[in-house]
């Protein structure tokens, strides 16, 4: 069981300033995220995209606002439990609550921030009417482990980044490797559509354009698959795995059964005081909540963040007094032993 | 209705016509005249925002407006998605301008 004082669902920018914000509290924080690494939609869609409305930033790149707030938020020490999805909450009769994730994980803290944006990240699937009985049998979204992969025949269709580069890894471990795409164009780094076009020049994979995969075949796991080339007569190609890289799409998910009041696809809460939602100690911050005039700008959240760890703050130390401090004037002392402070004005006498 | 504004119809998700009136002078594009009027579940269009990086709003044109030509990050976004068609566009790539006067679009299932 993880233990904190606040459990942040979401990873993304607000979840991150969350952190920061509830470090100079001296609360701490443990995030979930589905994705693999911290930054939402900032670092998993458009990392490489400029945003200008950061305060402060006349222009600053999403992987990068990510980088930052990863560095300010440091020395409070978040934990992570990165590649699972926040599943099911309790609240026990303390008034606690139990956060567990799809794979069992139990976290547990007096608050929770839900922080989610749009919602956790879920692979598109290819329209095939059997597919979802090939998951894990044969059919995988993600990579995780790709030690699977060794000495099998893999079939990745998909046209992005992430297709390229898995084709380029498994290219040493799999037996063969085979990229079915829609077009010849890919959309992906040029380095990497560069060494894919050297694989296959040496003809270490198979590159199989304009086609699409429309068939799954198999008994209990995936033996082949049907291929369909533009203009073509479909065919069979044997595989002992099929990997549809296609993207991520959020889904609000489980979080729709928590209880929690909901409109239009976000999660209500009162602005007028704390951001809270109408469970007691669980708030929503970010794209993810909604209330009269909401806008869905990080610099929002980072407000709405801040807001969240002041009540946070009342339910963990209830009656205890506190002071709004500013770092400049308190200095920033990190859970690792860190302090922050600024330089002292130097006193000396002009003779 | 304002000088600066085109009439087009959308057909939402359920099958159902809304004739609305888009402005030309806000700088929107259709996928945010689409969210403008509510007319798909928030969340569900425009998730990326309007980069061309999602193809939540994917769109089929039914009428046969003159469309701007597709750029490669439409074009490849789209080589990605489902349920294209031939008349598929992205709506956060179509600007919408005069030319787009009795324009007719479908939304594209969610996916």
């Amino acid at each position: 069981m993880i233990t904190t004082d606040i459990i942040i669902i979401g990873a993304g920018p607000t979840g991150l300033f969350a952190v920061f914000e509830a470090g100079l509290l001296k609360l701490k924080c443990h995030l979930i995220d589905a994705l693999p690494q911290p930054g939402g939609q900032c670092s998993e869609i458009y990392p490489k995209k400029p945003i200008y409305d950061i305060p402060a930033y006349p222009e600053i790149l999403a992987g990068d606002l990510t980088d930052k707030l990863m560095e300010q938020c440091k020395q409070f020490e978040p934990g992570f439990t990165l590649g699972e999805r926040a599943e099911t909450i309790e609240k026990k009769e303390d008034g606690t609550f139990i956060v567990t994730t799809n794979k069992g994980t139990k976290h547990h803290a007096p608050v929770v921030a839900i922080a989610s944006g749009l919602g956790s990240f879920e692979p598109r699937k290819p329209l095939l009417d059997n597919i979802t009985d090939f998951e894990d049998k044969g059919v995988e979204y993600i990579i995780k482990e790709p030690e699977i992969y060794r000495n099998k025949n893999v079939v990745i269709a998909g046209g992005g980044d992430s297709a390229l580069d898995w084709v380029i890894f498994l290219t040493d471990v799999a037996k063969s490797v085979t990229l079915v795409h829609r077009r010849n164009e890919f959309r992906g780094h040029l380095d990497s559509v560069e060494k894919v076009q050297e694989l296959k020049n040496q003809g270490k994979i198979n590159l199989i354009t304009p086609a699409e995969i429309t068939a799954i075949i198999g008994n209990d796991k995936v033996q082949a698959l049907e291929i369909t080339k533009k203009d073509e007569a479909p065919f069979n190609l044997e595989t002992d795995h099929f990997i549809p890289l296609f993207g991520l799409s959020p889904k609000l998910g489980p979080i729709a059964n928590w209880g929690l009041d909901i409109e239009k696809n976000a999660i209500k809460v009162n602005n007028a005081l704390d951001y809270q939602t109408n469970i007691p100690g669980i708030f929503a911050i970010g794209d993810g909540n909604i209330y009269p005039g909401k806008l869905k700008l990080i610099l929002c959240g980072f407000h709405e963040a801040t807001l969240m760890c002041q009540a946070a703050y009342q339910i963990i130390n209830p009656g205890k007094r506190y002071v709004l401090k500013y770092t400049t004037v308190a200095g920033v002392d990190g859970f690792d032993g860190t302090r922050k402070e600024a330089p002292k004005s130097v006193v000396k006498t002009i003779d | 209705m304002d000088s600066n504004d085109v009439k087009i119809t959308i057909i939402d998700r359920d099958g159902v016509k809304h004739n609305i009136e888009a402005p030309t002078d806000m700088s929107m594009n259709l996928m945010e005249v689409v969210r403008s009027y509510e007319l798909a579940s928030e969340g569900t269009i425009g998730v990326c925002g309007g980069m061309a990086m999602c193809a939540s709003c994917q769109c089929y044109i039914n009428s046969e407006h003159d469309l701007p030509e597709m750029q490669d990050d439409e074009e490849a976004m789209l080589s990605e998605a489902f349920y294209v068609k031939e008349s598929s566009r992205l709506g956060c790539q179509i600007h919408i301008s005069k030319d787009l006067e009795g324009l007719e679009v479908e939304l594209a299932p969610e996916s």
